[in-house]
């Protein structure tokens, strides 16, 4: 029982530190399908956490925070448009100039406004996502296994986890059964072609920037308005480059990226777990080896040992109309 | 790279336009600065007198600037083969670890100007074995070389925290840190050339000799990039890949020079603190120069006479934003990160935004300048 309990609690604190990666893959996912390579998923991460903790905070609504850090996260997302699509800058640079002015940026304005080094003040109840429980979860709490399951894991995450979810089949839904999917597809594989039939390939990579805004809003929004009560700075922690591990390793598909995040999840809650108790067999592993763990995957991903990754083809390219 | 736009006379592409990029990123910069309830100018002036305001603040801006030259230098020669190196901190941090094993080997027996070349050469050894998996799967199985430097850099922070904590640190310490260095793993300090000039300095300054093959280093950078046989190659193949191959260019052996010669210098940065000022290897003390290399690369066009004052200006940055939130509380050092990523944005991303404005303004002035009055005309 003990043991069920053990499990049932990685797996549950798997699905909490998955939801922040999942919602950033997604949003690169929009991104990079359309061509627009995006580096800066960690720095719309962060600029999102803090707005909406900081709106959170002053008007102590969870769902102002929200509006917010979605706004923001579109804001800097359109910059990147703007760089990258508008004026055909270099995509990667543009990604980390805006990680470095969303880091930047965060702490110094969280400093100016509420004066308590960088963090955002506590929130209230209120100004959180709090958990849902699902129906009946409490009745079945007893039932072994199914219940445990049902309850202990399913049961209990705040609404924004739930959107992570089911973002996933959105995802797929509209990558490959709308039109709006078909053309984003085809102008991150062949712009020219998409021109020639008539549509805009500045408007579409547009919408495309919009949706990976409003997904890392929604990522920013779970780690300061969910996971915590505030916003803590630099809290993103590399999360973003994760997420653009686990997109590489999912190769830019929805289904497959919702379990790269889940597997990435679940190699974080295990080296917290795990910390520093000796494993059988191999000993005490150190935390940096289970930390460094997805990075290291996905070198391996990259060098082509586990399948290879083929990236969009007009991804990092801008796209310059033949006159 | 072909660029879509008209020419402009050279002074106005290398010296106009960067200009007129650098100062807009920084009225931005003021912006915030106006955001937070200061005032922008009276930051500006506490910034530069705090950073060349005396000969103290002078050694320390030259300090910070060494670590910028030889990341930005690191960043700059990848550039060139069109390759873009964002791992330079990582190949700076695990370099660390080169510098502290010659040092704690070398320090009890040999004076320093013995132990300092073989640190470069441990230096220059770690941080392009850094750059060389990378660059090798670049080469050989074309996986982006972003991407797989990013992972780099965070691959090197958890090697470096389980070497810190678990191999070097000495028994009975706390802090995860190496001893420190005795004498024969200390850099000489430069504050007496300063002194020269009959500026006052303190003795702690941490400027050091390290300064001096910085520019050294930037030199050897300008020889190899415009003066050899392989400068000309890696430029070639920064071109254009399909030229460089059809000149019989092996391309996976130009990338993976070019990197094992980035790395290199990324690695050499590691000299600075590490024997130059804190004579230990401490968690993370390449504190995010690596990234600066980008910004100061991009404002220095590549080019090692630019990249010497873009480096020199962020070490004012620096130490002068250290001075800053002493001033104004509502400032602090991560002013600087603002700067640095509103700079690479401007002199990067978006380097060509007010080319057309200055061509119309060129055009109105000289039409033949632009080349508009030339009979093959480039459409606008």
């Amino acid at each position: 029982m003990e043991l069920v309990d053990a499990i049932i609690n990685v797996l549950n604190s798997t699905i909490r530190l998955s939801v922040p990666l999942l919602l950033a893959c997604l949003a690169g996912l929009y991104s990079e399908r359309a061509g627009v390579f995006d580096i800066g998923l960690e720095g719309k991460m962060l600029a999102g956490a803090f707005a909406g903790a900081a709106a959170a905070a002053v008007y102590g609504s969870a769902w102002i925070g929200l509006v917010m850090a979605v706004l923001v996260s579109v804001g800097l997302a359109l910059v990147h448009g703007f760089a990258s699509i508008t004026h055909r800058g270099n995509q990667i640079v543009s990604g980390v100039a805006i990680n470095f002015i969303a880091a930047g940026s965060t702490i110094i304005l969280g400093q100016a406004w509420f004066n308590q080094g960088g963090r955002t003040p506590s929130l209230p109840a209120e100004g959180r996502f709090g958990a849902i429980t699902l129906p009946f979860a409490e009745q079945l709490r007893d039932v072994p296994v199914v219940g445990h399951i049902y309850s202990g894991l399913l049961s209990g995450h705040s609404l924004l986890a739930y959107v992570a979810f089911l973002a996933v089949p959105f995802t797929w839904w509209v990558l490959f059964r709308t039109r709006f999917g078909l053309r984003l597809r085809a102008v991150g594989e062949n712009p020219a072609a998409v021109d020639t039939a008539g549509i805009s390939v500045t408007w579409l990579r547009y919408r495309a920037v919009i949706c990976t805004g409003i997904l890392t809003g929604l990522a920013g929004s779970y780690m300061a308005l969910s996971q915590n009560a505030g916003f803590v700075k630099d809290m993103t922690a590399g999360r973003g480059y994760i997420a653009l591990a686990a997109l590489i390793f999912a190769k830019w598909k929805p289904v497959p990226a919702m379990f790269a995040c889940l597997l990435f999840g679940f190699l974080d809650a295990l080296s917290i777990r795990l910390q520093g108790t000796p494993l059988p067999i191999v000993g005490r592993v150190p935390v940096q080896f289970m930390q460094a763990l997805p990075y290291v995957l996905t070198v391996i991903l990259l060098a082509g040992f586990i399948g290879k990754a083929i990236p969009p083809r007009a991804g990092g390219v801008p796209y310059v109309k033949e006159r | 790279m072909s660029s879509p736009y008209t020419k402009l006379p050279a002074w106005a592409d290398y010296g106009l336009i960067p200009l007129i990029n650098l100062v807009v990123a920084f009225a931005v910069a003021g912006l915030v600065v106006l955001l937070v309830g200061e005032n922008p100018l009276r930051a500006a002036i506490i910034l530069v007198d705090g950073a060349f305001g005396s000969g103290n603040g002078l050694a320390y801006t030259l300090y910070y600037a060494t670590n910028f030259i030889f990341t930005g230098l690191a960043v700059a020669v990848a550039f060139h083969c069109g390759l873009f190196n964002i791992g330079g901190e990582g190949q700076a941090y695990i370099a660390g670890l080169g510098v502290a094993l010659v040092c704690l080997a070398f320090d009890h027996v040999l004076p320093w100007w013995l132990t300092f070349p073989l640190a470069i050469l441990g230096a220059a050894a770690f941080g392009a074995l850094w750059a060389l998996i990378p660059a090798w799967l670049q080469a050989k199985r074309g996986s982006h070389i972003v991407i797989t430097t990013i992972m780099f850099n965070f691959i090197a922070a958890s090697v470096m925290v389980y070497m810190l904590v678990d191999v070097l640190k000495p028994l009975g310490s706390m802090a995860p840190q190496t001893r420190q260095f005795v004498e024969g793993g200390q850099l000489p300090k430069l504050g007496w050339m300063l002194a020269e000039f009959g500026l006052k300095v303190r003795p702690s300054a941490p400027l050091n000799l390290s300064f001096l093959l910085a520019l050294l280093m930037a030199f050897v950078v300008w020889i190899l990039i415009w003066r050899t046989r392989l400068g000309y190659e890696i430029r070639t193949m920064g071109f254009s890949p399909k030229a460089a191959r059809y000149a019989g260019i092996s391309e996976a052996r130009i990338i993976i020079i070019t990197m094992l010669i980035s790395g290199a210098l990324a690695g050499m940065m590691a000299l600075n603190p590490i024997m130059g000022d804190q004579h230990n290897v401490s968690l993370d003390f390449v504190s995010g120069a690596g990234f600066v290399g980008i910004a100061v690369a991009l404002m220095g066009r590549s080019h090692p006479a630019g990249i010497v004052p873009a480096a020199i200006l962020f070490g004012m940055l620096y130490q002068g934003g250290a001075e800053l939130a002493f001033e104004m509380p509502n400032i602090s050092r991560d002013m600087i990160v603002i700067i640095q990523g509103l700079v690479i944005l401007f002199a990067g991303a978006l380097e060509h935004m007010f080319r057309p404005w200055v061509q119309a303004v060129f055009a109105s002035f000289s039409p033949r300048s632009v080349g508009i009055g030339q009979p093959k005309k480039e459409a606008a």
